[in-house]
């Protein structure tokens, strides 16, 4: 049945990870912004209480079948919990959320497909994750960092950028081919501990926004790990199934980032709403568009779009939690929550003048946080590629 | 607890119309719209469906289901993938039914909701909006007087569907025109009564297989019994809500058909020596569609489900319509150019869509979920 009703224990997340976001996140968002590359010790205390996009809240996994063709299994109502988590924490400060320790998307990799024996390991690790390399970014199937099978360890040689949390995290689940010869076939994921001789973080990037949260280059020099640190199975499947089962994390990541850009839009959203209503201002639901003033109709407008976007996040996640495959779903969720969330951070400092564009207001550093999200777990445009295959039943390589 | 599955009695009620729209409504769109009526045949096949006699309780003739907003949009996004025109058309009688359904007297529902659930298809209306730019369906200015034992209306009425057949006509009036919906009341009128003056046809730039009619109401006197709601009155702004979240699933409808009919034409259409749909361009159009038009589903739906709640749900309905406005016009114009100059020709149905979605900015008054 068509219901929209928030659980007792989603709507228990929600205020939660609000209460966390408004007391923890807020007072500190400003000083993290200035202070780059520092690490936010206050957040230290907040430790495991987000663990993979608060997928450890709920979902203890035990035995688990790794049938990539395989109905995913019932998640339990995880993704719609992270979701709901994520735009609460991304509303107090998308920086601050990134650089929680735990909250890595490494961990959402180690919670969807690590072993119980890895989950024992890693399952409280903050972990980052590295696909991208200097020539590899939307065409990630493309990377060339290698691991190769010697006796029991793997050797891991490569480079790789824009890590997120790549500094302060504790393993990084590093995407790596085990044969170049294979093409995608060849691609699995590793996690690779940072104390490990041959790990070195090189360079820290300095950023639009998001400056609370370190996003690191990491060079792998014949780093050994050992064999059985490589997540999922090292077999290589005909054609691209490996492939695909990496790529499956993006199906809850991306409803994720769409969740994360509607939290900072709605932060500023709130925030722009209430100064101009503080201005005398009035917001009248209902009325025909001859009676709006330019002002409300703004508003308006950009309250229906945080609607829209949640609904397409919330539609995603749902899915994922009952076991259907989503892929096209959480893109559009993505593509609309990272555009339009972005749109509306720019159209509330345009709206705010002079104290939009201040620096001693939170304003303008959303709109500068936003944007990542329309960028990172694949840019707009890979997103509409996705829908866009999906809906014209297209391979690769029709629509490239 | 979030769930976007429909029920199986709605799956099966989506099923069927979604066959009709298929077979019955989208082959004949443009001949309903070239020939501007929907031959009575038409009209008699969705009569068959019996979906306004579902929503009627068994003891005024109907067959007795759950009355729901939600399985009412999941009906009307269906009709409007099919055309919006013959849609408005075929589900014209609820404007009148469901109002007094929900909130009629009793006597009011035994005297005309059987009516409904007879064999052949039953004209009935509403009349709400009224011709002025500047019109705003929370000032209506069509006013009602009660003189002794009778109401007076008086006023112009335009956008009212059927109104040339209707047997049986709500009339929006305000009994305090300029303060806002709290006057707003609506009053059973029956056709031939003295004062209710039917006009001419209007002529639109779409949805020219709905008749659409002004009314002029002339010190038309009807029986103080006729008040919908009786002494209780009726609920104007739920009245406003139902009909803002069925214009937005509809709008919903339509963006999907210009989504699906875009996708196939891309991929047959050659063009450099390959399938258009192959180039970002025309893809990413296609995608940005499909976001907007499920967005705009949802929107429908979540409204539909606050008002089957009783919730209050101004806000969400308002969202909805709003969103179906801005995002219609823009989606519908991006699929003529999908076909390019074969979009803007007669042949294809994308004109027909761009000129219906227009509509969806002026429409207001049309509760028919
Ligand atoms: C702050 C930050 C944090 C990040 N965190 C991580 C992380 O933790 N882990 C990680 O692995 N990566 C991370 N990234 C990398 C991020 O995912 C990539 O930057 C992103 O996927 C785009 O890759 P690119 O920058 O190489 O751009 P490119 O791939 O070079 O793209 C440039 C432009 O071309 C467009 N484009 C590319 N291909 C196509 C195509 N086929 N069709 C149409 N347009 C196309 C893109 O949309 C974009 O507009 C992070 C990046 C940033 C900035």
């Amino acid at each position: 049945m068509i219901d929209f009703e928030l659980t007792p224990q989603l709507r228990m997340i929600k205020d939660g990870a609000h209460a966390i976001a408004e007391s923890s996140f807020r007072p500190i968002s400003r000083k993290y912004d200035e202070e780059e590359h520092t690490v936010a010790e206050e957040l230290k205390p907040l430790a495991g209480l987000i663990t993979g996009g608060m997928g450890d809240m709920t979902s203890k996994k035990k035995d688990k079948k790794k049938d990539p063709g395989a109905k995913k299994e019932n998640r339990n109502g995880s993704t719609l919990l992270s979701v709901i988590g994520a735009e609460e924490m991304a509303w107090g400060d998308n920086g601050l959320m990134l650089a929680m320790p735990g909250s890595g998307l490494g961990n959402f990799a180690i919670q969807a497909v690590a072993t119980p024996e890895q989950l024992e390991r890693f399952g409280s690790k903050f972990a980052a994750m590295a696909i991208t390399e200097p020539n590899s970014g939307s065409d990630s199937g493309s990377i060339s960092t290698t691991a190769k099978q010697d006796g029991d360890e793997w050797v891991i040689n490569g480079e790789k950028i824009f890590v997120t949390d790549g500094n302060q995290c504790d393993v990084i689940v590093v995407w790596a081919t085990i044969d170049k010869a294979a093409g995608k076939a060849g691609i699995k994921s590793f996690i690779v501990e940072k104390d490990r001789a041959g790990c070195t973080v090189t360079k820290l990037e300095h950023k639009l926004g998001i400056r609370a949260s370190d996003t690191a280059s990491v060079v792998f020099e014949d780093c050994r790990i050992p064999k059985n640190n490589i997540l999922g199975s090292s077999e290589i499947k005909t054609k691209t199934e490996g492939f695909k089962g990496v790529m499956k994390t993006f199906d809850s990541t991306r409803p994720m980032v769409g969740a994360i850009a509607l939290g900072v839009a709605r932060a500023a959203f709130e925030f722009t709403k209430k100064i101009l209503e503080d201005e005398g201002y009035q917001f009248r639901y209902g009325l025909s568009k001859h009676k709006l003033v330019a002002v409300e109709k703004e508003i308006l407008t950009m309250e229906a779009e945080l609607e829209a976007i949640r609904l397409l996040i919330q539609r995603a996640a749902w899915m994922s939690d009952n076991g259907m495959h989503n892929a096209v779903e959480a893109s559009m969720s993505k593509a609309k929550g990272g555009r339009m969330g972005s749109e509306i951070t720019r159209r509330c400092v345009a709206l705010l003048g002079p104290i939009g564009y201040s620096r001693e207001w939170l304003v303008e550093k959303w709109m500068r946080d936003c944007k990542i999200n329309d960028i990172y777990e694949g840019t707009q445009q890979i997103q509409q590629l996705i829908i866009a295959r999906g809906i014209l039943d297209y391979s690769k390589k029709e629509l490239q | 607890m979030i769930n976007f599955n429909p029920t199986d009695d709605q799956k099966q009620i989506i099923d069927m119309v979604h066959r009709f729209t298929a077979e019955v409504i989208r082959p004949n769109a443009r001949d309903c719209e070239e020939n501007k009526n929907v031959p009575d045949d038409l009209l008699a096949k969705f009569w068959e469906l019996g979906l306004i006699a579902n929503s009627i309780p068994e003891e005024y003739g109907g067959y007795g289901y759950e009355r729901s907003a939600v399985t009412g949009v999941l009906i009307s996004e269906e009709l409007a993938y099919g055309d919006l025109g013959i849609a408005i058309a075929m589900l014209s009688p609820s404007l009148f039914a469901y109002p007094v359904l929900e909130m009629g007297t009793e006597e009011q529902k035994k005297k005309y909701l059987p009516e409904f659930c007879g064999e052949s298809f039953k004209f009935a209306t509403m009349a709400l909006m009224e011709p002025r730019v500047t019109f705003d369906a929370t000032e209506i200015r069509t006013s009602v007087v009660r003189e002794g034992e009778e109401y007076v209306l008086n006023g112009v009425k335009c956008f009212v569907p059927y109104a040339g057949r209707a047997d049986l006509f709500l009339i929006i009036a305000s009994s305090a025109p300029g303060s806002g919906v709290n006057g707003v009341e609506a009053f059973i009128v029956e056709k031939g009564t003295n004062g209710l003056i039917v006009g001419e046809r209007e002529k639109y730039m779409g949805l020219n297989a709905l008749e659409l009619h002004k009314i002029t109401l002339t010190n038309c006197r009807i029986p103080v019994e006729n008040r919908l709601g009786g002494r209780n009155g009726f609920n104007y702004q739920r009245i406003l809500n139902l009909s803002r979240t069925a214009l937005s699933s509809m709008a919903s409808g339509i963006c999907h058909a210009t989504k699906d009919y875009g996708v196939s034409y891309a991929k047959e259409r050659v063009q450099f020596g390959e399938p258009i749909a192959h180039r970002q361009s025309i893809a990413f159009m296609l995608a940005d569609m499909a976001i907007e038009s499920d967005a705009m589903r949802f929107m429908a739906w979540k409204a539909a489900w606050l008002g089957d709640r009783g919730d209050d749900f101004t806000k969400e309905a308002y969202f909805a319509k709003l969103y179906a406005s801005e995002y219609t016009t823009n989606i519908t114009s991006n699929g003529i150019q999908v076909l390019g100059g074969h979009g803007y020709i007669r042949e294809h149905p994308m004109e027909l869509w761009f000129r219906n979605g227009r509509g969806f900015e002026i429409i207001d008054g049309l509760a028919i979920i």
